[in-house]
């Protein structure tokens, strides 16, 4: 029976949420504090041909000037491309070229703007399909000499970063086995992550060289490894500590303004150096969504099965592409969505281009690619005249089924999904026209995402026993608002059957908290968990060692219940954890063992590289998540607009460790799925970004939300701690290609690109008419 | 020049001098370390900085410092009194209301200035109080559910 892991425990964060006392970055004030600024290319693509900096530096009170130069070393994540500051030439409009650390923001801002920089201009690339061209201006002459993972294959001399293919089965044969072909082309622009918390940086070095960096990140150790490379530094003399993260969604996984900060504060004479981005900083220079064009080829026969599909998805990179080439692997390894198909061939390309760099967002490609599959199997189903849920059932991942890597897959609860949105959304019941302008239509869409990371990726935690019995739990997973303080926290009162209050979680400092790889990619219950599981287990079976020698009892006949170690047999042969904490007192007063600390580590088992040309493997992740959503949508065909009325919702969850929690995020996931759906994209004309603010670009408000039904499966996957697979990232993907199916069905017009705006609406409607 | 002024902050009566230009925001955080209210946009459209002044909700950002001469301040560190949470917090925790905890300042100052006019607001009226502020993480669902619960157990008195 479980007592904490399954229970709906309030956030073990919320207090200081909702008293304002949180501390995020831009928060902390340290003596002695400088404060920075950075000055940015105007130009998408170009050669720097000079930077003066003499005058920014006799303006007083500006204490540091640095230029690319101070930071010549290229770091990446999977890919090398990328200088934190510009060296010898821009790769977009508002790349840093120079910074400054000055007394105050004011004397930093007029600083910057003392900086005069000589730019001699370049043809620049403004899409993928202009990209790939072979006389496409080249973004990285020097491609073919970046460092990057095994997993990625850059093209050297063209401005493709990474090419993943599949070829599973013959979609030859297969097309040929086809009663009909359809072919079908999608776009996605680029979105931001719009996490309300600007991002921010703090920097200082001490007399030693040692360097702390102070930054709300997503992955403490990840950053911290990178910044060494760049800054050619020993590991042990980087500390880096995210305070409380204003929301993350992908946003702040990457290393940006920390490499900008440590080079000027090491040489601002130990002093701390501060750097906010504003709102319109974020929208330019930090990772955004990559846009991203679909083409999907589908073969199926007449009693509705699927048997060839080739796919491309050409992504829009932007101008460094360190992380968002396994964004276009992850496209690649999930290409026909959670169906099963015997035939196919699909290509995902990334691309350079001179936009502001791509990079990971909520969902990790499958939002971008699921908005194409999901919109296409239902103009499928439509032109065979098949129920599109029919359809998706019929050619569901099942038990035994194969993915596109030739993975055979176990314990899948899609079409368990699939049955409970379908119902809660009342699948068979259709009222379409509301009144003589308004229309109503009901659309539905799967998903399924795998975490996408390097195979051998570890997590790592630590129980420490306190004198009393309670527990500091250490990690360096992040909680960005998910709510895995919370969860994390739950997991270890199961296994040590303490309350949740009597443990603290501890997180986010790489001096003291112990390796996370990064929390991305929906695997921080699967992953962190695991390890938080192995360390309580750990701290747990040194206590009943110690217990057995205590009783001169056998560790078998001993059990850790409700806080103390208790015999089967002989229930007065009982000792607190609290007892045993610091060690066993023996009878003649020695002492042995000493205090208990549990540590546990994890690395998700089997997890193999897929093969270079066919992209075929056993097992490329670590598990999947699937998932459903659908929509009930009200079209006013006079103006266009659309309003979400209903969302339903069913993810197999494998266990949900704090269902509440669970919910919460499916909400969230919801009503950004439906930002990007409705509302959201980056306008960006010759490289420049249109509407880098709240104004120009609407993220949804409260009267945006729609109601929503959430539905929790929980197939269990066997590897996850308790079974508990991620489901954060997965709860916006299915959300637009659901919104856009209930639009056709409502007023049976497609709209193939984001965001389905009044304007692209009222257009289809007319067109139709003609 | 420096403009000197008198206001009350969260029940405390305080003298200081401010540049003219600086915006209440950056002197209820920079001057007065009042670091609950929050900077989303610094530009008045995401809420985050939503502290009251004589009782109405404002955006921090877009309100000078020199305008509260002789006014009443609430942030959201005067909300409560430090052992007991307002009902509003209680409301928030209980409903999961909260995810990373960046908008909440702000969107628990503006339901407050919402509840201190309307003691029984309806959803729509939820709705419409906090349309200026943003969240990126909940879905808003609960934050709704949230107010609406604080009015029931007599948050809005």
């Amino acid at each position: 029976m479980l007592k904490y892991v399954g229970q709906s425990a309030l956030r073990v964060d919320g207090v200081r949420k909702v008293t304002g006392f949180s501390r995020y970055t831009d928060d902390l004030k340290l003596s002695g504090m400088l404060y920075a600024r950075i000055k940015k290319s105007p130009y998408p693509h170009a050669k720097i041909l000079k930077i003066d900096t003499s005058k920014a530096e006799k303006l007083p009170g500006v204490k540091v000037v640095i230029t690319g130069k101070d930071v010549p070393i290229r770091v990446g994540l999977y890919l090398e491309d990328k200088t934190f500051l510009a060296i010898d030439k821009v790769r977009f409009i508002g790349e840093p070229v120079a910074a400054v650390a000055a007394e105050s923001e004011e004397i930093a801002e007029e600083a910057v703007s003392l900086i005069e920089v000589d730019y001699k201009k370049l043809s620049a690339v403004f899409s993928p399909l202009e990209g790939i061209k072979p006389d496409a201006p080249l973004i990285h002459e020097d491609l073919g000499s970046y460092k990057h993972a095994s997993i990625i294959l850059p093209q050297s001399g063209t401005n493709i970063s990474n090419h993943y293919k599949i070829r599973k089965g013959n979609t030859e044969e297969g097309f040929k086995e086809a009663d009909f072909v359809f072919e079908n082309e999608f776009y996605v622009p680029h979105i931001q992550h719009s996490a309300i918390e600007n991002h921010c940086a703090i920097a200082q070095v001490d007399p030693e060289g040692k360097i702390t960096v102070w930054a709300g990140c997503q992955s403490p150790y990840t950053v911290r490894r990178t910044l060494a490379t760049a800054f050619n530094i020993q590991l042990n003399k980087i500390r880096v500590i995210s305070p409380a993260i204003g929301g993350g969604f992908g946003g702040k996984a990457g290393t940006t303004l920390e490499g900008i900060v440590i080079p000027l504060a090491q040489k601002a004479n130990y002093r701390p150096v501060k750097l906010s981005f504003s709102r319109e900083d974020v929208f330019t220079n930090t990772f955004i969504r990559q846009g991203m064009h679909a083409r999907i080829k589908t073969g199926v026969t007449k009693s509705g099965r699927i048997v060839a599909e080739e796919n491309k998805f050409y992504w829009d990179g932007g101008a460094y592409t360190e992380y968002g080439v396994n964004i276009a692997r992850a496209g690649g390894y999930a290409s026909t969505g959670p169906y099963d198909i015997p035939n196919v061939k699909a290509d995902s390309i990334c691309v350079y281009t001179n936009h502001p760099a791509g990079g990971p967002y909520r969902g990790f490609g499958m939002s971008e690619i699921h908005f194409a599959i999901e919109q296409n199997l239902d103009i499928v189903a439509h032109k065979i005249k098949m129920d599109p849920l029919e359809f998706r059932r019929k050619n569901a991942l099942k038990d035994g089924g194969r993915t596109v890597t030739g993975q055979v897959l176990e314990n899948v609860g899609f079409v368990e999904c699939l049955d409970k949105t379908a119902k809660d959304i009342e699948w068979d019941k259709r009222v379409k026209k509301v009144s003589a302008t308004k229309y109503r239509g009901k659309g539905i869409a799967g998903m399924y995402k795998a975490p996408s990371m390097p195979n051998n990726v570890g997590s790592s935690a630590i129980v420490k026993i306190n004198e009393d019995g309670t527990v500091n739990l250490l990690v360096t997973a992040m909680d960005l608002g998910q709510g895995s303080d919370t969860a994390l926290t739950q997991i270890a009162a199961e296994v040590l059957t303490i309350p949740i209050s009597q443990i603290s979680i501890i997180t986010g400092d790489t001096d003291c908290t112990p390796y996370e790889w990064q929390t991305v990619a929906s695997r921080t219950i699967y992953c962190c968990g695991n390890s938080i599981k192995r360390a309580a287990e750990d701290a747990k079976n040194q206590m009943l060692k110690l217990a057995s020698l205590k009783f001169g009892i056998p560790e078998n006949d001993l059990e850790l219940k409700d806080g103390q170690i208790i015999s089967k047999n002989y229930p007065d042969k009982k000792v607190k954890i609290a007892d045993l904490a610091m060690g066993l007192t023996m009878p003649d007063g020695s002492g042995i063992h000493g205090p208990i600390i549990g540590r546990g580590a994890f690395i998700p088992p089997d997890v193999k590289d897929t093969d270079k040309e066919t992209g075929q493997g056993d097992k490329p992740v670590a598990f999947w998540t699937f998932g459903v959503q659908a929509a009930e949508v009200e079209v006013d065909i006079e103006t266009g607009e659309v309003k979400v009325l209903k969302v339903a919702a069913a993810y197999d969850a494998g266990k949900a460790i704090n269902p509440e929690l669970v919910c919460a995020q499916i909400e969230g996931g919801i009503v950004q799925g439906l930002g990007s759906a409705l509302l959201e994209e980056m306008k960006i004309e010759e490289g420049k970004v249109l509407n880098p603010s709240f104004v120009d670009y609407k993220i949804p408000a409260i009267g945006d939300a729609p109601e929503m039904k959430i539905s929790i499966v929980e197939v269990p996957e066997p590897t996850g701690p308790w079974g508990a697979r991620g489901i954060a990232e997965p709860c916006m993907v299915p959300t637009a290609p659901a919104i856009a199916n209930a639009v056709f069905d409502a007023i049976g017009c497609r709209i193939n690109s984001l965001p389905i705006t009044a304007e692209k609406v009222l257009k289809a409607i007319k067109e139709k008419k003609k | 020049m420096k403009h000197k002024i008198r206001f009350t902050i969260n029940g405390e009566v305080k003298e200081i001098e401010v540049q003219p230009n600086k915006t209440l925001l950056k002197m209820l955080r920079e001057d007065l370390d009042l670091i609950g209210v929050k900077e989303g946009c610094g530009a008045g459209e995401c809420g985050a900085c939503t502290v009251l002044v004589n009782n109405k909700p404002v955006n921090s950002c877009l309100m000078l410092a020199v305008e509260v001469d002789g006014k009443e301040i609430l942030t959201i560190e005067g909300l409560s009194d430090g052992i007991n949470l307002d009902p509003l917090q209680e409301s928030f925790l209980k409903h999961n209301a909260i995810q990373c905890g960046y908008c909440t300042p702000g969107m628990v100052m503006s339901a407050k200035a919402l509840l201190n006019r309307n003691s029984h607001p309806k959803e729509e009226d939820v709705k419409e109080a906090l349309a200026g502020n943003l969240c990126r993480c909940t879905g808003y669902k609960r934050i709704v559910d949230a107010v609406l619960d604080a009015v029931k157990k007599g948050g809005g008195k």
